[in-house]
């Protein structure tokens, strides 16, 4: 194991506490009061924390100590939190998760916001916070190697008059009970941390010691006499014993002061003698730290286990389900194997199948089950990479945050369905178009606070996401409750840029899709939200590399919601294995909306070569795929073939001409860029149950490739004319 | 007979952090996620030293302490607390619970080493 894969676990961590920090705050908010959910953040700070200082990372140390001081004291109900305190808590929480990437990236958090929430957080600790931090320290030292050197250092800086204090000589005794032993003490270690103090001489006394018959080992029999000459105070000697006061009996009392100490009285560190009377004798219990006037010692014998937050503690949270982290790659090699387990389940029947036997049911029993089996262990083994939408959801909260500091505009994210579970690499790469999205949400989809309360909304603007599972797919819902698209103004700059032409008339759908064309922005000025060099055609070209689709739906003054429908999975897809010409084909399901064997009266030629077929009164293009794919063509006069009706973003209703459909099956998705090379209209390959290998269409793709960028206008208004003829 | 070092702590990388500390020296590094885990394991092999994280998931550092000290077994081994915490209480309340000492996190190599030489002897 090397230093750097330990670094690398640290991170992952990192991670996983950073969502527990944020669901833990969101929790606060709706539960307010739950002591539970405080100590998970704080304890999610305080990993954080934990682990940064083992890697040496300062800068997140130290903002997440302060960070955790004010969490702890919202824990022990010493502050109320407010709504500020909230938001504050929000935005510390996302410097926090900015540190971290900082840290493991080697680069620098904005320092400027770390000083500012700094100084926030701290003037929510109160004036005797830096107090406290002094006695932390001095604290932590008793079991420090180095401890006595730092007391010395600490104690000179306090009083310069110490250096040329005299030695005064303590005589301690001590007795240890049972309990010391048990509790894995060991006087030497004491008396080495006395020794390191000043001069040290030991006695040891056995007046105890039974006879050899009476003898029990577990009992301690033996006391010491401890003569100790330093400079020390007797509350540095009283440290020394802190971790064993109430497992012996102990007894500290100065036999020698130098006469000239007393000269000094008003020193309150040097723990004048005369308050320990030496008639108070200790009893062996845990209230010998009693006799101990030292106000911090008194204090720690009242608070264990009355304090608030040792209450709290005492009762952990539920623990998190248990889970096996496992690489990657590994998952990977299983599915990819089971994908060779469906396949060969797919070989297998087609062979039975072609033997022709006389009705052997038994067989086809098996078979099926055999079938199903393979099936639920592909759902299995896909559930592996299967996570919930939650974290990516939550991190959504932040951008609705920052976008709302930055556009002025009031906004609070609402999340259904975040238990919704993703193939791991949707969620990866969904983020970016995501994050892209709801910042438009809330920078172009709502109004002004001024405009929503002059239109009778509430003056903060929700924006809504949600994940669902629906007939195979999912769903994911950006919403706003703003304006609603701007058609007109939509339109008017799509017409400037040249991306319609002037005297185009569209119906509202197909204004509300120009928005996905490269090169469209609605924003009038560049803001430093949105205008970040990327438009909605990035994010639907991320969409479509995930084999999905978006769409937009929007009503004027209620809002717009943008609908992302993606696979449930990336590894196998339902497909229809289809011919064209002669050659074996997959084409996605999920991308045709209906399939039509047309009478040839219904195809139309328009100009030389072009066909369109009339669907229920309107006509829609034909593409034919052989053609496309250079696989010569299906004569249309004869051999009409199946009309396969598919609807584009960019192109709208489409029809691919097939020559047959032969089945609906699920097939396992190969890459063919991996192995081979990526071809245009084509988005994959597959291994048929007769062992050979399909290609997998990309309908949109082909659609593209039949018509070139600059017959796109041409097409589209051959399409409107057909429209309003 | 090498000593064997029982490492209670939810954070696999303070876990492997001790482990790569200790292990050059010649101790031998066993560690649990949790107090459960940590009582189990003490159950189940001879251990010599617990070096314990105070906030834990499931059961934290001082309900283990509590429960290893009501156990004769575990009799006589040491426990470092191990922990971030900033309060005096929470340490007088490990130390109630029956810890041995105390090392506070950010903690370095030579702090850990000298705390564990010196409680193994």
């Amino acid at each position: 194991m090397s230093g750097n894969s330990i670094r690398d676990t640290f991170f992952e961590e990192c991670e996983e506490l950073l969502e527990a920090l944020v669901e833990g705050l969101s929790q606060m908010e709706e539960s307010p009061g739950d002591t539970e959910v405080v100590n998970a953040v704080f304890r999610a700070v305080h990993s954080i924390k934990g682990g940064a200082g083992a890697f040496g990372l300062d800068e997140l140390v130290n903002f997440a100590h302060t960070f955790e001081t004010v969490m702890d004291k919202v824990r022990g109900n010493e502050i109320v939190v407010t709504g500020d305190l909230m938001a504050l808590f929000h935005r510390s929480g996302d410097h926090l998760s900015d540190l971290v990437v900082a840290a493991r990236d080697e680069t620098v958090a904005n320092q400027e916001t770390e000083a500012g929430l700094i100084k926030e957080l701290e003037g929510h600790l109160g004036p005797d916070h830096a107090e406290e931090e002094f006695s932390f320290d001095a604290l932590t030292l008793d079991f420090d190697a180095d401890s006595s050197a730092a007391i010395v250092i600490d104690d000179l800086e306090g009083s310069q008059a110490q250096d040329h204090e005299a030695e005064r000589r303590f005589g301690i005794a001590f007795t240890p009970t049972r309990a010391l032993y048990e509790n894995g003490h060991e006087p030497l270690l004491l008396f080495d941390a006395l020794a390191e103090l000043g001069t040290l001489s030991v006695e040891m006394n056995m007046a105890q010691l039974p006879d050899f018959d009476a003898f029990d080992p577990a009992e301690p029999c033996i006391s010491w006499t401890l003569d100790l000459l330093t400079q020390e105070t007797e509350t540095t000697l009283h440290e020394v014993f802190e971790f064993v006061e109430g497992l012996c009996v102990i007894d500290i009392s100065v036999t020698e002061v130098p006469a000239h100490t007393q000269v000094e009285p008003a020193d309150g560190e040097l723990a004048p003698p005369a308050f320990d009377p030496p008639e108070e004798t200790p009893m062996p219990d845990a209230t010998s730290a009693d006799s101990v006037p030292d106000p911090a010692q008194a204090e720690e014998t009242a608070s264990p286990g009355t304090g608030p937050a040792a209450s709290v503690a005492g009762k952990e949270p539920r623990g998190p389900k248990a889970t096996l982290r496992v690489d990657l790659d590994r998952v990977d090699r299983l599915i990819n194997t089971v994908g060779e387990l469906i396949i060969n389940q797919a070989m297998i029947s087609q062979r039975i199948e072609e033997l022709d036997l006389p009705t052997v049911a038994h067989l086809t029993n098996e078979l099926e089950a055999y079938k199903l089996l393979a099936r639920d262990i592909q759902e299995g083994v896909m559930a592996i990479r299967a996570q919930p939408v939650k974290p990516l959801f939550q991190r959504m909260s932040r951008i609705v945050r920052e976008a709302s500091d930055a556009t002025g505009k009031k906004a609070r994210l609402v999340t259904v369905g975040d238990s919704t579970e993703v193939d791991k690499t949707v969620i990866e790469r969904l983020a970016d178009p995501l994050t892209h999205m709801v910042r438009n949400a809330v920078d172009h989809g709502l109004e002004k606070s001024e405009i929503r309360a002059a239109a009778g909304k509430d003056r903060m603007g929700t924006i809504r996401l949600s994940a669902a599972h629906r007939s195979g797919s999912v769903f994911i819902e950006i919403a706003d409750d703003g304006a609603g698209l701007n058609r007109e103004r939509i339109l008017e700059k799509a017409i400037e840029k040249n991306l319609v032409p002037a005297d185009a008339e569209l119906s509202e759908p197909e204004i509300d899709n120009l928005l996905f064309l490269p090169g469209f922005s609605t924003a009038g000025t560049v803001s430093s939200l949105s205008g970040r060099g990327v438009g909605m055609d990035v994010v639907k070209n991320a969409v479509q590399a995930l084999g999905g689709r978006v769409s937009i739906a929007s009503q004027p003054g209620k809002g717009t919601t943008f609908t992302i429908i993606l696979p449930l999975t990336l590894a196998v897809m339902d497909g229809f294995v289809i011919s064209v010409s002669d050659q074996t084909m997959v084409i996605p399901i999920s991308s045709i909306l209906e399939t039509i064997r047309p009478k040839p009266k219904d195809i139309h030629v328009i100009g030389t070569d072009s066909h369109v077929v009339s669907v229920r009164g309107s006509y829609v293009p034909i593409v034919d795929v052989a053609e496309n794919l250079g696989l010569g063509k299906i004569r249309s006069d004869k051999e009409v073939g199946i009309l396969l009706l598919v609807s584009t973003e960019t192109q709208g209703l489409t029809a691919l001409r097939v020559s047959a459909i032969h089945d609906q099956r699920q097939v396992v998705i190969k890459s063919l860029e991996s192995n081979y090379a990526a071809i245009p209209g084509v988005s994959a390959a597959t291994i048929l149950g007769d062992g050979k290998i399909a290609l997998i269409l990309d309908p949109e793709e082909l659609i593209k490739l039949a018509q070139p960028s600059a017959s796109d206008q041409i097409a589209q208004h051959a399409r409107m004319e057909l429209r309003h003829a | 007979m090498t000593k064997t070092i029982l490492s209670v702590d939810d954070s696999k990388s303070i876990r492997d952090m001790i482990g790569f500390t200790l292990e050059p020296r010649g101790f031998t590094v066993i560690g649990a996620a949790d107090g459960v885990e940590g009582l189990a394991k003490l159950g189940s092999q001879p251990v010599n030293l617990v070096v314990c994280d105070l906030n834990m998931p499931n059961m934290n550092g001082i309900e283990m302490v509590r429960k290893m000290r009501a156990d004769r077994r575990f009799d006589g081994i040491p426990i470092v607390m191990l922990t971030t915490e900033a309060q005096k209480e929470k340490m007088m309340e490990a130390k109630q619970a029956g810890a041995t000492g105390w090392l506070v996190k950010p903690f370095d190599e030579a702090k850990l080493v000298a705390v564990v030489n010196k409680l193994l002897g």
